[in-house]
This record gives C-alpha cells, structure tokens and sequence, in this order.
C-alpha cells in the first residue's frame, strides 16, 4: 500500500475544514470518543449538526474564531490507500502555513465557494500550487447546497477557472468537482442532487489518482547528515556517511564525486541497518562506504560521477516571503540546503507577481506573501539541481539570523551570470 | 522521494532516520525523551539504524514521575544495558522534596502535571538544546498542529501562533540560546503503524501491553490499574481483570482497556477494529477541550 499525501487550499471559509472532517465522518475514520467532543462542543452549525471543522481546527483560538491558523495534520486510510491530510489556512495572514502543509503534498484540492467564484486567494493559492510543481490539483466547487446544485454555476466557475491557466498558471492534470461539504455531495457519496455531474467522487478520486509525474530526475544524489565513526579498537577505520538518497540510485562499485570539493572515489559497501544491500534507491536512509579516505562532513553532497548537478554562488530563484519584516538586500541571511548552512544575500530582484493578473511586475521591495523571481549569492558554493527537474535538491530556505526564524522559501530556477 | 517505490513504513522509517540525523547534526547537546512506552521505545529502535555502530550522539532522558508500572522500569534498565547507551533520570520526587512543586490531593491527585517542572529543570541542568520525543500527530489535535521541529522559547512554552514555516524535508533548528526544539520524528506515524512496525522489527515491549490479569478499579469510566499511587477508598470496588494498556504513563492517568490479546497479531487486529482512540484512555486530555495544547503552551512534552 502507497501513502497519498494532499492537502487543501483556497480563501478563508471556503470550506477547507468542513471538507476534511466531511470525508473523515463519512469514511468512519472518526473514532467514538472524538466523536463525542464534537457533539459536546459548543461549536455548532447554525442548524445545530456538529461542527464537522473542529476536527481539524484544533487550536482554542481557531475554535473561538471559527477560522484556520496553522495546518492540521490527519491521517487515515481506506482499503486501497493511506492518507496524509494537512488542513491548510485560507487568511492571507496566515499563507506561509499554506506553503508549509503544501511543500510536501503530492496533490492540491484547491476549494472555490460556489457563491464567490474565483477570488485572489484562489489565485495565489493555485500560483503556489503551480511554484511548487504540486503534480496534481482537485479544484472542488464547494457550497453548491446554497446555489441549488446548480450545473451553470459549476460550469461557469471551471470556465472561469480554466481561463486562469496560462504560461504564468500552468497546473498539471486539474479535476473539477462540485461538492457540498457540509451536506456530504460528491465528498464520499455521489449526489443525488446533482444526477448532471459524470464524475467520480473525491474519494474515489483520491483512492485512485495515480501519482505520476512528481519532479524527480534519476541522477544519484545524497547530502551527508552526519558521519559514524565508532572510533573503536575493533571498528578503528570505520567511516560511514550518513544520508538520505534525494533521488536516483546508488551501487556498489559506483563512481561518486563529493561536492563541493569535487574529489572523487567509488562505492566500496552500502549499509541500511544491519543489511549490506547492493544498491539503494530515492527515499532511502542509508550509510555509504568510499574505497578512498577522502575528506567529507555535514553539509558535503555525494552524487554519481556520471550526473553532475550544477555548481555554483550565483543562482536564480523563485522566492516566496514568509516574514512580517520585509526582505532587505542589504544584509546577510543563513541559507539551508539540505543539511548544508551557508551565508547569502539577495543580489536582485528581477521582478514580483501580482498576483491578481498574475503579470511580472518591477518592484523594489519584497514583503510578507510576495512572490517573484531574484538573484541569490551564496557563500559557499552550492551543489544543486533546478527545482523542476529535482524538488528535493532544488530548494531551500533562508533563515534570518537576528531571530532565527524560516524568512523565505526557494526554488532554484537557473544558474545566473 | 516520492516515487512510490517503498512501502508505507519503509518511508516512514527513512523520514524518522532523516529526522534523528538532523538533530544530531544541527545541535550541540540534544537529548532522547524515554518515557518507557511503545513510542520512545520505537524512537530508539530508530536511533539504533540512524547511528550504529556508532554511539548515539545524545543520551537518554527519562523523567521518572515515581509512579511507574514497575514493568517499565525494569524494561528500561535492561534496553539500557543492551544499548551500552547513557541513561540520565529526572525525579519528580526530587522537584517535590525541593519544594519547586506541591504534590496533588484529592481523589484525582496525579503527578503528571507535575513532570513538566521536572523536565524543565532537566533541560537547564544539563543545558539540552534538543530533546526528542515521540509524540504523533494522530494522537491529539493539538499535537496535529505541532511543527516537526518545535521551538520553545526560554520557559519551554510551544507558541502554536508563532510556528516557523517548515519547508519540504528541511528542519530550521536554529535558536537563541535559552530556547531548546522539541523534535518529533514519528509525527506521521498512526498508532497502527507502530504497532505494525513494531511487529516488524520484532521488537520487544514491556509486558503491560499485552493482557495480563491485574487488580482494577473504576474512576470516571475509566479502568485504572490499582496500586499505592491512586487515592483509593470505600467506594473503589477492586476487581481482578484481563486487561492491557495501550498506552503507558504514570500509573495514576493511564487507564487499561479489558482484552484478551496476548500476541501482537491480536492487538493489531483490536487496534483495527477499535473505536476509541489511544488517547481516549488517557485522563489527563479530558480536564478540558484544550487540555492539550494548554499543557504544550506550559512546556510540557
Ligand atoms: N452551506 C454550506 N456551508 C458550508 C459548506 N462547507 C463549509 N460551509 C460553512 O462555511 C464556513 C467555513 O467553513 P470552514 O470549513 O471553517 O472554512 P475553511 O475554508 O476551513 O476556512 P479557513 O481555514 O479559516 O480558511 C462554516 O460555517 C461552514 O459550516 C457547504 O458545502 N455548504
Ligand atoms: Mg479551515
């Protein structure tokens, strides 16, 4: 059995929680003592029924607002699929936990209430969706309860939608379902309010998208975590490097090159554990042996000789900003590519979205929510990959050294000159 | 990463290890909370593959409420001794004696509330900037808020309205000095997949998981295991049950559920079919809706 992951996206009241805890409730993942807080909640329907977003919404303070703030996290799993949920918020405020539940998912359900149709936060959540190569997005008009199940609002809305994506929007493989999470239409069950829709319902979607297409070259790459080394008398020269495959696969006997240095040597043995498989692939945790003593620490990437990745300081990037206090290119901000730390500045600003036109825009300044294109240097030379051919080794942070919180996400885009 | 080639608790694995291996990179002085129960237990487990035949680059911190299912104690000292790891214990009994906190009364007394002091004092004494801990997100909804990588500012307290953005599979763990990250490797893990991992792994646990007949007496609905540390009196009705307990704490707020399964394979299969939620045998969650998270804002695990 594979894991899913998705997560939901769209404005503020959407509908994003009500959706999650509809498809929990009427997949019978919801357990009976839980159960029983909701109903003894005094978050209630106008109608009374329980409250199906407080099973998310798990904060005092969402639960006195009725509105998300952070993700949620929810897990539960059908006879043909696991399910990792994360709940994301709709407030602007607040997009920076949208990107965090969103950087790992494999799909989008991007929610669109029937009554306001396609909205800014619509669009800046389907443009992170489309940064971030999310491979497969769901767009679920939701509230179709409160515009009679109408198949000319639907229409409209996914025309509206589709005339969105562009060379600025570009979304793989995007399904449209009309819902009402609160009723359970199209959630779980198909409607029998709506006989027009030809679809499945989002769980038969969900359980059976084939997740393809996710942005992962075949070159053999491991950043060095960490090294053991025993140091004891019977273990003396033992010297593993410690990692976790980002992509491709490595076997015994292979040529590997260490970056930054750029030596060389090969594989002399591979260790999970107390196995000594012949050859470990993407995803994998794992201990690498070299033939030669050569130089390597934390921070150090080892990679198949025959697939260099690029080299270099100067890298052009998307950047979304994620810190009340605004990017200031006059100062020195931490850089974290996987498990390498270096020194870096924003050398330009090439241009910023607007996110209602989605048009690239000239712009001095870069704030909370902004996202746009610049030019980093870096202190040390990074060994990366662009991040639509490589998501894990095209990525990084930076991290604002006067309060240590996460400031930006990156996504490498192309060598600069 | 997610090219669907590994098995579910293969790449939960392999996250876990991930996880371990940044703590022990990006930190000074990290350490293991131990509590004794299958979560810890299966945290270890994961620091064997992340870093043998190396030593662990952190020890093991236990800190002892002193209202232990013996068997735990027991299964600990013995873990520890096959580990050749290093096993630092913190005593509630201590903060208590020390004045730095008042022992409950009443029928409900417990001394779970009182830990929180204990680790905090822990922390300092040993100056740990990292403590790893086995909290799942499926446990509670509090917990599914919580970051992998949680910063708690100088009086240990999660701040769940100032959570960093954690990006893709990178961990931030930079912090001020005074500020420790608590790290939850099996986040993403149900308790069904520990249990299952767990009979993979072969591994063993402390015998109180599987059924086993025990004195037993009611408290709010809940089967509490009677011993010395519950103020009992002429209204408890002791009787002797099969029971087992699904989750392990102190004595006097974890309950025991009645079963019959004796074997993993039949836990398994009872934790499938169950319809209450690990948690709900815990009644240190059910003092209030946000029991939880108020005890995250004050520092606790
Ligand atoms: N009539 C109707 N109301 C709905 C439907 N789905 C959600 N709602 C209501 O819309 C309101 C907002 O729902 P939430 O699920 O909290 O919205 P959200 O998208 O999670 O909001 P944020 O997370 O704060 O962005 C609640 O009052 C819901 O009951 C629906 O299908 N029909
Ligand atoms: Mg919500």
């Amino acid at each position: 059995m594979n894991i899913l992951k998705f997560f939901t996206a769209g404005s503020v009241d959407d509908g994003k929680s009500t959706l999650i805890g509809r498809l929990l409730y009427d997949t019978d993942s919801i357990l009976a003592d839980q159960l029983e807080a909701l109903q003894t909640s005094n978050r209630k329907n106008d109608d009374g029924s329980i409250d199906l977003a407080i099973l998310t919404d798990g904060l005092r303070a969402e639960r006195e607002q009725g509105i998300t703030i952070d993700v949620a996290y929810k897990y539960f799993q059908t006879e043909k699929r696991k399910f990792i949920i994360a709940d994301t918020p709709g407030h602007i405020q607040y997009t920076r936990n949208m990107v965090t539940g969103a950087s790992t998912a494999n799909l989008a359900i991007i929610l669109i209430d029937a009554r306001n149709g396609v909205v800014e936060q619509t669009i800046r959540h389907s443009y992170l969706v489309s940064l971030l190569g999310v491979s497969h997005v769901v767009i679920c008009v939701n509230k179709m309860d409160m515009e009679d199940y109408s198949e000319e609002v639907f229409n409209n809305i996914t025309e509206k939608y589709k005339s969105l994506l562009s060379s600025n929007l570009k979304l793989n493989d995007v399904t449209f379902i009309p819902v009402s999470a609160l009723k359970g239409d199209n959630i779980v069950n198909l409607s029998e309010n709506m006989p027009w829709y030809k679809g499945a319902s989002l769980l038969d979607f969900l359980e059976t998208v084939e997740v393809t297409g996710e942005q992962t070259s075949d070159y053999a790459r491991m950043p060095v975590q960490w090294v053991i080394r025993p140091q004891t008398d019977e273990l003396h020269d033992y010297r593993g490097y410690a990692g976790r495959v980002l992509s491709g696969t490595f076997k015994v006997n292979d040529k590997v090159t260490v970056l930054p240095s750029g030596s060389s040597s090969v594989i002399d043995k591979i260790e999970v554990f107390d196995k000594a498989p012949e050859e470990v692939s993407a995803g994998m945790s794992v201990t690498l042996h070299l033939k030669d003593n050569i130089d390597i620490s934390r921070g150090d990437v080892l990679v198949n000789s025959g697939s260099l990745p690029q080299s270099s300081q100067l890298i052009e990037a998307d950047l979304c900003w994620m810190d009340n206090k605004p990017m200031d290119d006059s100062i020195t901000y931490l850089l974290q590519h996987n498990s390498k730390l270096t020194k870096c500045k924003v050398r330009e600003i090439l241009y910023k979205v607007n996110i209602n036109t989605l048009e690239k825009e000239d712009t001095h300044e870069f704030k909370l929510n902004d996202i746009g294109r610049v030019v980093i240097k870096t202190a040390d030379e990074l060994a990366y990959d662009l991040y639509s051919e490589n998501k894990a080794n095209g990525s990084a942070i930076l991290i604002d050294s006067r309060t240590n919180l996460t400031v930006g996400a990156l996504m490498f885009r192309a060598v600069a000159d | 990463m997610s090219k669907y080639n590994l098995d579910y608790l293969d790449e939960l694995e392999a996250e876990a290890i991930h996880i371990l291996r940044e703590v022990a990179g990006q930190f000074e002085k990290p350490a293991l909370l131990f509590s004794g129960g299958k979560d810890s237990i299966t945290l270890v487990r994961l620091a064997e593959k992340a870093f043998r035949p190396g030593k662990f680059p952190f020890p093991l911190v236990h800190i002892d409420t002193g209202h232990n299912f013996e068997e735990t104690i027991t299964y600990r000292d013995q873990m520890v001794d096959r580990l050749g790891e290093k096993l630092i214990v913190g005593y509630v009994q201590e903060s208590i004696d020390e004045g730095k906190v008042i022992e409950q009364t009443g029928k409900n007394a417990s001394r779970n509330a009182l830990q929180t002091v204990t680790l905090l004092d822990t922390i300092a004494k040993h100056g740990f900037d990292a403590c790893i801990g086995g909290a799942r997100r499926d446990e509670e909804k509090a917990r599914a808020k919580e970051r992998i990588f949680s910063v708690r500012d100088e009086f240990g307290q999660w701040d769940p309205k100032r959570q960093r953005p954690e990006l893709w599979n990178i961990y931030n763990g930079k912090i001020h000095k005074g500020e420790n990250v608590r790290v939850f490797p099996i986040s993403n893990w149900t308790e069904l997949d520990v249990w299952n991992y767990i009979r993979r792994e072969k591994m063993d646990l402390p015998s109180i998981y599987f059924a086993h007949k025990r004195d037993t007496i009611t408290r709010n609905g809940q089967l509490m295991a009677a011993s010395p540390f519950l103020n009992m009196d002429e209204a408890d009705v002791v009787t002797n049950r099969m029971v087992r307990f699904r989750t392990v704490g102190d004595m006097s707020c974890t309950a025991a559920v009645e079963s019959e399964a004796d074997q993993i394979d039949d836990i398994i299969e009872e934790i499938s079919a169950s319809k209450i939620s690990e948690r709900g045998a815990r009644l240190d969650d059910k003092v209030s809706e946000a029991a939880m998270e108020d005890r995250k804002k004050g520092g606790y695990f």
